[in-house]
């Protein structure tokens, strides 16, 4: 197994973060894992992205050109990543960034309103938790046992207490991904 | 054996450093390094192992700072990205000449000048061949995971003492920024005042009992200078005995060879698969050490190979030593890319198909 993610959107979206988590989800599941976050400027607003390779055997480009899945959360990547999903490969986007929809035929492509669905749990903040679970619902390549301890390996103890609203999160975008 | 963690590149050098039982960490912040005392700050290690972590007001003071210790016999270490080692470079010449042992990390960036903060492998003439002024060298390690992030702060300490040099570790905004897991390695106390003057009896400890130790790179003796300088070449060609290091991936029957060092290494590992999956047997030669430089080993694989290729990110710098070890014998290509772009595996591929057709 080898998985190719590259996450990207705005700055403050939780971006580099979401691929934290399933970085270290990955870890938790005994893969080998890298993430290579763009860095500079962009995590001060602007476009950001972050690729993460989680992969049974040993990575070795951490700098990728075409991907198994991206994950699109505004107009910019989706302008930037689309062509770069491999043929029979995965492209998930949020509708509330994007103008255009994406329009490749030679993969499956998937939408969420993680906006509509975090409003509707009580909890803005975890967006990007949402968009999570809508890929973890289309590519389980980690258990939801494995993506709890993640969080509890990514997020500080001070913030333990908020791992079962983000687990609901996860959950409620699981739920409403829908394919194209 | 300690946990397995997920952590930066930067993160892994400052937890390389209390866990080798690194005396004083002395640095300034630039990015792409700046989580290396971040991390130290965070940890806290002057509460356990007693390392001294302190933010100097520039690189200038930040590496005599290290001279300072080292002069010590302590373990003193630090951190920078490229404009930042530039300011280093008077203090690298004056530990090399006074023979002191040191870490120095130079997470380089592109440039030339303040240049990007984006991934850059410019720094290779800079670090490899000297920098500061006079005929020296440093060892000079080039990791290329976040692992050897962490092992090579040890590793740097281990061949500073038993050369009585600088120690460089020239590593890349890539390595530095990116996440990987690290194996943490059991924790190796810090050097008390006994084992110092026992392992560096040059170092000043307080003379009570033998004579004083003088350490100066200052030499007004032409006679006394040629011994130091002497004494120092001694050491590289004992260095270059003892202590190369490389690694080979899919060398064995490789008839086309690309030479690369940090993150480029991991990008030419997959340009080999890419190319192997074509039919045209590549393979990789990594330097670790950049200076002692392996050129034993290119001279072994030659014979075999139709050409070799040098992929950096550079204008071509480290290909003037891979020129030098082929000597003539085989074509040696170059490709590269500058000012912080770095390429994908796919352009690397290209840039082979391109020189061997």
């Amino acid at each position: 197994m080898k998985e190719e993610i590259i996450i990207a959107g705005f700055g403050g979206q939780g971006v580099l973060s979401m691929g934290k988590i399933l970085a270290y989800s990955g870890m938790m599941q005994d893969k080998e894992i890298s993430w290579m976050p763009s860095y500079g400027p962009e995590m001060r607003g602007g476009t950001c992205n972050v690729t993460v390779v989680i992969s049974d055997t040993r990575i070795s480009s951490p700098i990728l050109n075409t991907y198994d899945t991206a994950i699109i959360l505004n107009q910019q990547s989706m302008d930037k990543f689309e062509d770069k999903v491999r043929p029979g490969g995965l492209l998930i986007f949020d509708i509330n960034g994007i103008t255009r929809f994406p329009v490749r035929k030679d993969i499956k492509i998937c939408k969420i309103d993680a906006v509509d669905v975090a409003t509707k749990i009580g909890n803005n903040k975890a967006y990007n938790m949402v968009v999570l679970g809508a890929y973890l619902k289309e590519k389980p390549i980690v258990t939801l046992e494995n993506v709890e301890k993640g969080l509890k390996k990514s997020l500080p103890q001070r913030h333990w207490d908020s791992i079962p609203q983000n687990q609901e999160a996860i959950r409620s975008g699981m739920e409403s991904v829908v394919e194209l | 054996m300690g946990d397995k963690v997920l952590m930066k590149g930067n993160e892994a050098l400052a937890y390389g450093a209390i866990d080798c039982g690194a005396d004083g960490y002395f640095g300034y912040p630039i990015t792409p390094q700046s989580e290396v005392m971040e991390t130290l700050m965070k940890e806290m290690p002057w509460e356990t192992t007693g390392m001294v972590v302190l933010q100097a007001e520039s690189e200038t003071a930040s590496i005599n700072m290290v001279y300072g210790g080292a002069c010590t016999g302590k373990k003193c270490m630090t951190s920078t990205s490229s404009p930042g080692i530039s300011l280093m470079c008077e203090g690298l010449s004056y530990l090399a000449g006074a023979e002191l042992p040191c870490v120095v990390v130079d997470v380089v960036r592109g440039g030339p000048g303040l240049g990007t903060i984006q991934p850059g492998q410019g720094d290779y003439f800079q670090m490899v061949k000297g920098g500061g002024h006079g005929d020296y060298h440093t060892v000079v390690l080039s990791p290329a995971s976040v692992q050897d992030m962490y092992d090579f702060v040890g590793l740097g300490f281990k061949l500073a003492f038993k050369y009585l040099t600088p120690c460089i570790i020239l590593g890349d905004g890539v390595i530095g920024q990116m996440m990987e897991k690290v194996q943490l390695r059991d924790k190796t106390p810090r050097w008390t005042e006994e084992e110092i003057k026992k392992i560096s009896p040059w170092a000043c400890t307080g003379k009570k009992g033998r004579k004083r130790n003088v350490i100066t790179s200052l030499a007004l003796d032409p006679s006394v200078m040629e011994e130091t300088n002497l004494r120092l070449q001694a050491r590289y060609r004992k260095m270059e005995k003892e202590d190369v290091m490389f690694e080979n991936y899919k060398t064995e029957d490789a008839d086309y060879l690309f030479v690369a060092y940090g993150c480029m290494s991991r990008i030419g590992e997959t340009a080999v698969d890419m190319a192997r999956e074509k039919g045209i047997k590549v393979g990789l030669l990594r330097p670790i050490t950049l200076f002692p430089f392996p050129t034993a080993e290119i001279d072994r694989l030659v014979p075999q190979l139709k050409s070799i290729m040098s992929i950096e990110l550079s204008s071509g710098q480290m290909v003037e030593d891979v020129r030098l070890a082929v000597n003539g014998r085989v074509p040696v290509g170059f490709y590269g890319r500058m000012g912080g772009s770095v390429p994908s595996p796919e352009e690397i591929l290209n840039a082979l198909m391109n020189f061997i057709k």
